[in-house]
């Protein structure tokens, strides 16, 4: 059986696959060369609130919740697995230890592409300029 | 085994019984929350708040307890007709638009009165506030969620008291950003805003900022408690309160 256009339907396939896949090869190019961020933590402090597999996972439903529970429970003081109370404040709490958003949060969130909105209202402990 | 009337309403009882109990059962299993209320707060029932106005009665007065009040909570100054306010003076007649008599004391009808939210037993802005961003603490504050606030300003239509302002622009815009109160947010644009009774103080066993500034033409205290500040205050002083008509009940009592 011969082929109608053959040559040009075959070369047309191969451009249209390649580009189909193009992603996924230049996806796993930029997976291997990526670091994961160097967070600067606070010196002096060993210990956050939760553990630090935790905290990776989850601060994100922790701020959720204290924001809550302060603001709408004002219930401001928080007591952690392993007993300790922390007052329940972002501001207060979560950075002074943290003490420079450039250098803790927005390390993360600029790789992983999210912009939560706290700063909006809530000011960085470096000062707004 | 035969299933009868008698073994039908048996099973019923016993699966109500059941349905009575569970809740309690599976409630107990769930540990507790791990926030709690400060132990260096302040409690009431609900909150109140004595203004003397024969002691406080001037702009430059009312104008310094707002400067307290705007620079501890970050509320800016806007020159024009969309400033913030949380505290501020307006005269007999905008106060009290329905005790006004055409013989009234001069004294009286020439004094500033001290404005502020009057947090409401029955607060007409929770009522319209369509994402609960406002709501009534069980303390009998009103206060707002700056994180649900939508803009929609329903609030500031349904306050007879005109207690809340909004953000047309970015209100850090109007900040001094050197000299902010970084134990206190700022709000952003479309956000509505009002006073809090100082929540962020009573729950560190403060009082409010202006009460502690009125070098005592502020009483602050629960209107619930028979033996409180305010409710000795308001058994021998004559009080009125704004607008009674509206019906909202405010907890804001002021010293003729």
């Amino acid at each position: 059986m011969k082929m109608h256009y053959g040559f040009p339907i075959i070369i047309g396939l191969v451009i249209f696959i390649g580009a189909l896949c193009a992603p996924f090869a230049m996806g796993t190019i930029v997976t291997k060369k990526y670091e994961e961020p160097k967070l600067v933590l606070p010196k002096g402090e060993k210990e956050c609130i939760e553990s630090k597999e935790y905290m990776r996972t989850n601060h994100m439903q922790l701020l959720n919740e204290w924001r809550d529970w302060a603001l709408r429970d004002g219930e401001r003081t928080y007591t952690n697995h392993a007993g300790k109370e922390f007052k329940i404040s972002l501001q207060n709490t979560c950075m002074k230890c943290h003490n420079n958003k450039a250098d803790f949060c927005d390390k993360c969130h600029t790789d992983a592409g999210v912009s939560p909105y706290c700063w909006d209202c809530h000011t960085q402990p470096e000062g707004l300029k | 085994m035969k299933n009868n009337r008698r073994n039908f309403i048996k099973l019923a009882g016993i699966a109500a019984a059941g349905l009575a109990v569970a809740p309690k059962a599976m409630a107990s299993g769930g540990g507790h929350s791990p926030a709690s209320v400060n132990k260096d707060a302040i409690h009431a029932k609900h909150w109140g708040m004595v203004i003397d106005t024969t002691k406080l009665n001037t702009e430059e007065a009312i104008a310094k307890l707002a400067k307290v009040c705007h620079s501890i909570h970050n509320v800016p100054t806007i020159p024009n007709n969309q400033d913030v306010k949380w505290l501020w003076a307006d005269s007999y007649a905008h106060t009290f638009p329905e005790q006004e008599n055409p013989h009234l004391a001069e004294e009286v009808h020439q004094r500033a009165y001290p404005l502020l939210c009057n947090h409401c037993e029955e607060p007409s802005c929770v009522r319209v506030c369509p994402t609960k961003a406002t709501f009534k603490r069980a303390d009998g504050i009103v206060a707002m969620d700056y994180h649900r606030c939508i803009g929609c300003r329903y609030c500031m239509a349904a306050c007879p008291f005109g207690s809340r302002s909004f953000n047309w622009g970015e209100p850090r815009e109007y900040l001094d950003l050197a000299k902010l109160n970084p134990e206190f947010p700022t709000r952003m644009r479309g956000v509505v805003e009002k006073c809090n009774f100082c929540v962020e103080r009573l729950a560190v066993g403060k009082l409010p900022a202006c009460v502690e500034a009125s070098e005592g033409a502020i009483v602050f205290g629960d209107l619930t408690d028979p033996d409180s500040d305010v409710r000795k205050v308001l058994r021998e002083r004559f009080t009125i309160r704004r607008k009674p008509t509206v019906g909202t009940e405010p907890s804001v009592y002021y010293i003729i």
